[in-house]
């Protein structure tokens, strides 16, 4: 009862905020209709903007609410502050899209938000239920924006596989936390990692017991962050999701799903490194071997980019595979780099026009360094940096999370991650050779748009001069990554 | 006695309750059988309250209004099922038992306004 007598408001303030909002905001659109799209997009994406200086103002030491059920951290507050950038900045790259399409129902920024809640309660969850609560929010959110445009056959595939698939993960998710429940006795992750450190409630059966539970955990969250095996849905929902629900499943929700993954596989099961050490590593180097051998025979855009972004989710696993705080600051900055490029190669797929109508084949692309020189050196440099080549931040996203397989005793990984990488670069650098050595094919429209100009200029000068001034990004990333390991 | 058959003994109610509600069913249903007449006709046969035959082929089309209708309504009896054992706790929750309950009730309301306002419960 003391619990609940403190639950401890302040520490869960920036969700608070950003639900309530969400629930005005879809009150506002509901009385004046979809004439407010517009008005309501500014304003979630202020919404979040405040909620993002309530997450950088609250104090940095860990507290839990609520009776232990959420935590906020150095971690949390790192993670949570990507997540809102990525989310924020998304919403308003999509606005000309979702406008120009015919997809502006004031429910868009509605749902953006809602998933924004249910990913900033994943990242601060310190209990399965929690965890549970916000990956549902999340997920029952993303459904909706799959199948947005609802008079696009593509749209509504994307919608239903990825509910049939997701759903099928939310239950190996529950099962999963049921037998950990039943072995350890305990929903609240200190209360589990204890229980798991004395070799669970039920003697000799509890680590087996325990360890299927974890099994099945990770799977669902190896769904969640489209890892191979579970990665089957993520093409064709980035193929048929509207383009910028693309973008946005790209930039925040994976972002969410890793740091959950962090945080259950350092915070409760830390004990049994050894254990899902063996499912990390092999899951990790088949997303590094899928990502890299699949995208290659690619010819839609959206497409390719789903297969990037696996091949990535499988390299920032290097770093949890390693195990260690340097491993772990290792994919903190591989996730930041990650959403920095992911946008700003969204950014020059959103600009994708011919005649008003959205292209998304990779031909389309073809002498575009002569019909829109900018946007081409732009995309050719998102496209350098995600396939590794230094000086700019892809490299450096790399280097952290080898270094710290290497540190870790890792050799077969990383030389498995670097033998990856060079496949990766050929479709990465073939886009760039389409654009800048063949012959144009239709001019892509021009101009893109203020909002995708500001968003492609930002990302691209964070991604050129990132290695002149990393120092913020490495010790926020050192902060948080000790935060996880107490 | 025995720690396990206590704890059973708890449910014993449950078992009596189990066992009248077999009974006044059976009764019900018996009855209906064996005392009162029993005449069918095609528009008694036909399928009650639902709007479907029970046994046709499952890929039928169907209107997804009954579907939508039961979704809305399923939301409100969850609430209800929530809300039970809440009143029954409710002296030792405290003021914090009482404020989270109107939280979700208020949440939920917005979702009714929302359903409400785009015409989900409108029949046509």
């Amino acid at each position: 009862m003391t619990e609940l007598a403190n639950p401890n408001y302040l520490a869960a303030l920036p969700e608070m905020f950003l639900a309530a909002a969400a629930a005005v905001l879809l009150m506002i659109g509901v009385f004046v209709g979809n004439r407010s799209t517009t008005a309501l997009t500014l304003l979630s994406a202020l919404a979040m903007a405040a909620a993002f200086i309530m997450v950088l103002v609250a104090p940095d030491e860990r507290a839990t609410a609520f009776g232990g059920l959420f935590v906020t951290d150095t971690f949390s507050t790192f993670m949570k502050c990507l997540v809102l950038i990525g989310a924020s900045v998304t919403l308003i790259m999509g606005l000309g899209y979702v406008k120009r399409e015919g997809m502006a129902r004031f429910e868009f920024p509605v749902l953006i938000l809602f998933a924004s809640v249910g990913m900033l309660m994943m990242i601060s969850a310190n209990d399965l239920i929690a965890l549970y609560i916000g990956l549902e929010l999340q997920s029952l959110s993303l459904y909706i924006l799959a199948a947005f445009r609802r008079d696009a056959v593509r749209s509504s595939e994307a919608g239903l596989k990825y509910f049939v698939l997701g759903a099928l993960s939310s239950g190996f998710l529950l099962y999963g936390c049921s037998m950990v429940y039943g072995f350890t006795g305990a929903t609240n992750f200190e209360a589990i990692a204890a229980a798991v450190a004395s070799g669970g409630e039920a003697g000799a059966a509890g680590p087996i017991g325990i360890l299927i539970g974890l099994v099945f955990i990770a799977v669902a969250l190896a769904f969640k962050i489209s890892a191979v095996p579970f990665h089957m849905w993520t093409p064709d929902v980035y193929e048929g999701a509207p383009t910028p629900v693309t973008a946005f499943f790209a930039a925040a929700p994976k972002i969410a799903a890793m740091a959950l993954l962090l945080r259950v596989f350092l915070g409760p099961f830390q004990e049994l490194v050894e254990q899902w050490e063996q499912i990390i590593l092999f899951v990790s180097i088949a997303s590094m071997a899928l990502g890299a051998l699949a995208a290659i025979g690619q010819t839609n855009i959206k497409r390719l980019m789903a297969y990037s972004s696996i091949g990535h989710v499988g390299y920032a696993l290097v770093g949890l595979a390693a195990g260690t705080p340097e491993g772990v600051r290792g994919v903190i900055i591989y996730l930041t780099i990650y959403m920095v490029m992911s946008l700003g190669a969204f950014s020059c797929i959103l600009a994708m026009r011919q005649k008003g109508q959205m292209v998304e084949q990779i031909s389309d692309l073809a002498g575009l360094s002569k019909t829109n020189p900018l946007m081409a050196f732009s995309f050719a440099v998102f496209m350098f940096s995600m396939a590794g080549i230094p000086p700019l931040a892809g490299f450096f996203g790399k280097l952290y999370v080898f270094l710290a397989a290497i540190d870790a005793g890792l050799y077969g990984l990383a030389i498995v991650g670097v033998l990856t990488s060079v496949v990766g670069a050929f479709y990465y650098i073939r886009i760039v050779k389409l654009m800048y050595f063949d012959e144009p094919a239709a001019p892509l429209d021009r101009p893109i748009g203020v909002e995708l100009s500001v968003v492609l200029a930002g990302t691209g000068i964070v991604t050129v001069l990132f290695f002149a001034y990393p120092t913020p990004v490495l010790i926020g990333a050192q902060a948080a990554a000790a935060s996880l390991f107490p | 006695m025995t720690a396990p058959s206590s704890l059973l003994l708890e449910y014993l109610p449950i078992l009596i309750f189990l066992g009248i509600a077999v009974a006044v069913a059976g009764l019900a249903v018996g009855g209906s059988i064996f005392v009162a007449p029993q005449k069918p006709d095609p528009k008694k046969n036909a399928a009650f309250e639902c709007g479907f035959d029970a046994f046709e082929d499952s890929r039928g089309r169907f209107d997804v209004r009954f579907y939508l209708v039961a979704i809305l309504f399923i939301i409100f009896d969850l609430e209800v099922a929530y809300l039970f054992p809440w009143a029954i706790s409710f002296s030792g929750i405290g003021l914090y038992g009482f404020w989270s309950m109107m939280v979700f009730l208020g949440i939920l309301t917005i979702g009714f306004v929302y359903e409400w306002k785009k015409g989900a419960l409108e029949w046509e």
